[in-house]
């Protein structure tokens, strides 16, 4: 019994250490932006990496949740005789929460790892340390500019995840099941307000940062060794994964 | 070309991607309305009960959305609710002797208000006041109402007056 | 994990440190660039202690020093010029050619000239280190470190690097501080030589000294005896017992 009381208090102990370090971590990673700009190519290649990269993956999903969308969303509105509220609804549930959260988690999974095993390999590799002894700032040459690349990459793959899938539900809606295309779109734009939109991008942008921030500060704190470097991937997506979703409910609450 | 020349092309074609998307996002499906703060004049209204009424919800005449409702206030000396309506600019020509009523859409949509055209040769300015307005319709009192206009009707029937008059309606109401 | 460390390394000389695994070797390197901060006590570089010195003092202390990392620890994305460039480009603003010469010079040093569009996935690993190598000297540092540089290189590699630590500390007229344990490679050319052991330093000398010194622990060291002070079993029961007890291993 004392055993399992120590146990907790351990993990309590280190759940409360990581999270100071984090915060540490982040003020440093954020007091060190407005240095990294004035190096626009190490962003821009990050902006590549994050964003650009994972293109593929954000369309092809987006057009398939789009085309489930379609789908499920007819069915269910059928029962009620409103399928031509299809639009609206597939519209309003993109933006507000499956855009952002879904393109998040694909994020997480896609580039989060991506900057997570970069920064741990070059951690296990000493590239740090010999970047810190040829007195150049790691934060500031590597791993600032992957959050700010990912933290631009974020909102503009959600804009871009939401478009694709919305034309997704049309392909399904219209083209497949005949909903009229008409009303499909008009329906649309009576019931989303500017705030939606605002509302979808604003989630993608604090999903983007957390997500990059955690990436880099696990690919960051590796143990230098193969195993830490794998460890620390599983722990990126994993942990942006509950982190996003904790995050959006906040969010909503806010918003709503 | 460079390996870094073809990563900043991608990376400025995945950005206008993206900004291509957000424009989409913004103009292509929502209902284009941020015309309304420009030049737009401002109506005040007094209710009694404003029901489910929020800031944000549509002013519209004959179905047309003209405006939205900007705040809703209290008047402590008036002990009625102030309601600011943003009207936009180029529906500067409305009667000034219109009502405004608060309607609900469809059978349990949100509220609105809809106003009636007056006949009046005046138009509204900035500031003026809505002196026609209708409350909103809560059920309760309306539900309130009916039982008492059904009450005082029976009463006013019947040739031998009620056994009890404050009673609480009795089993022969049911069957109505 | 030092009690009592006291040593120093001269001006213009090779200095070897050596020492059993584990005997914190590389910590010590940690503490001349500050990368650790001594819990007690002081490392003085240049007369200056480091753990004192604030943020930029420190980097422009660094500035000066070059460090050779065991791997080589070579910037992946980058080529090998753009390696041996690294500091160059962040530290100075200096025309184009200007560094090209430089690069090419250095490079040309440790005969690695042809190499330099190379990526460092494609270098054999004594390749990697002499680029490494090349990248440490580029700023022309006063002070070099080299953390175990003969480790998992064959002879022919272990000879060139040999040759250019000691030509380069000449040539250069820098000082070197190498940590190893590759005994009768370093003996070749260190002017001093420094023998940790249990966090102290038990032996220091030339490495003829050494050769001959009484102390069991460095006898043990240098000439590669499989057992001595540093006991080749590591503690465990009396075996007599374990092996008729048939019940537990440890």
């Amino acid at each position: 019994m004392i055993a399992l009381a120590q146990e907790l208090l351990g993990s309590l102990a280190r759940f409360l250490e990581r999270l100071g370090g984090l915060s540490r971590f982040t003020l440093s990673v954020l007091r060190q932006c407005p240095a990294a700009l004035l190096r626009p190519r190490l962003v821009v290649e990050q902006i590549y990496n994050a964003g650009a990269l994972s293109l593929v993956i954000i369309m092809t999903c987006g057009l398939f949740v789009g085309m489930v969308l379609g789908l499920q969303g007819h069915d269910l509105l059928q029962r009620f005789g409103s399928e031509e509220s299809l639009g609206m609804g597939a519209a309003l549930s993109l933006l507000k929460e499956l855009g952002p959260v879904v393109t998040a988690l694909l994020f997480a999974g896609r580039a989060g790892t991506a900057l997570a095993s970069e920064l741990g390999l070059m951690r296990a590799t000493d590239q740090i340390s010999a970047m810190e002894i040829m007195a150049v700032d790691p934060m500031r040459r590597v791993v600032v500019p992957r959050f700010l690349g990912g933290v631009i990459a974020m909102p503009l793959l959600t804009a871009v995840f939401i478009t694709v899938a919305l034309f997704g539900v049309q392909l399904v809606g219209v083209q497949l099941l005949g909903v009229d295309q008409g009303q499909f779109w008009s329906q649309m734009r009576g019931a989303v307000e500017l705030d939606d939109v605002r509302e979808g991008l604003l989630k993608g942008l604090a999903f983007g940062v957390a997500c990059s921030l955690i990436a880099v500060y696990e690919g960051y704190n590796a143990e230098p060794t193969a195993e830490g470097v794998g460890r620390a991937t599983t722990r990126t997506v994993v942990i942006s994964a509950v982190v996003t979703l904790v995050l959006d409910y906040i969010l909503t609450a806010i918003m709503l | 070309m460079r390996p870094s020349r073809t990563i900043d092309i991608s990376t400025g074609l995945f950005v206008l991607l993206g900004f291509a998307a957000i424009l989409f996002l913004v103009t292509q499906i929502t209902n284009r309305e941020f015309s309304l703060h420009s030049d737009s004049y401002r109506l005040q209204a007094q209710f009694e009960n404003v029901g489910g009424l929020k800031p944000g919800a549509p002013v519209s005449m004959a179905g047309v959305t003209i405006g939205r409702v900007e705040s809703i206030g209290y008047d402590m000396s008036l002990f009625k609710a102030v309601v600011t309506l943003r009207i936009d600019g180029r529906y500067n020509q409305i009667p000034n002797d219109s009502d405004a009523s608060i309607l609900t859409a469809g059978l349990l949509g949100g509220q609105y208000i809809g106003i009636s055209p007056g006949g009046s040769e005046e138009s509204f300015k900035d500031g003026d006041r809505v002196e026609f307005v209708q409350d909103a319709i809560v059920l309760e009192n309306l539900i309130s109402k009916y039982l008492f206009s059904q009450a005082s009707g029976k009463h006013q029937d019947s040739s031998a007056p009620a056994p009890d008059s404050g009673a609480p309606p009795g089993p022969e109401r049911t069957g109505e | 994990m030092f009690q009592g460390l006291d040593l120093g390394i001269l001006r213009g000389q090779v200095t070897a440190i050596m020492g059993p695994s584990g005997t914190g070797k590389t910590t010590l390197l940690r503490l001349i660039t500050g990368q650790l901060q001594a819990g007690a006590g002081q490392v003085l570089v240049e007369g200056r202690d480091v753990s004192r010195l604030d943020r930029r003092e420190l980097y422009a202390m660094r500035r000066r020093m070059g460090m050779l990392f065991q791997n080589g620890a070579l910037l992946t994305d980058l080529d090998v010029f753009e390696n041996v460039a690294f500091p160059l480009r962040e530290h100075a603003r200096l025309p184009e050619r200007l560094v090209r010469t430089i690069v090419l010079t250095k490079l040309q040093a440790v005969g690695l000239r042809g190499a330099a569009r190379l990526r460092p996935q494609e270098l054999s690993g004594g390749m990697a280190r002499r680029v490494a190598l090349a990248r440490a000297i580029v700023m022309d540092p006063e002070l070099l470190l080299y953390d175990e540089p003969f480790a998992g290189l064959d002879p022919i590699s272990m000879g060139v690097v040999l040759r250019l630590i000691r030509s380069l500390n000449d040539a250069l007229g820098i000082s070197s501080v190498v940590v190893t344990h590759d005994v009768n490679e370093i003996s070749q050319i260190a002017d001093e030589s420094y023998i940790l052991s249990g966090g102290r330093v038990v032996a220091s000398g030339t490495p003829s000294e050494l050769r001959e010194h009484p102390s069991p622990i460095v006898h043990q060291f240098m000439d590669g005896l499989a057992d001595g002070p540093v006991s080749f079993h590591y503690p465990a029961p009396d075996y007599r017992q374990q092996l008729l007890d048939r019940t537990e291993v440890a």
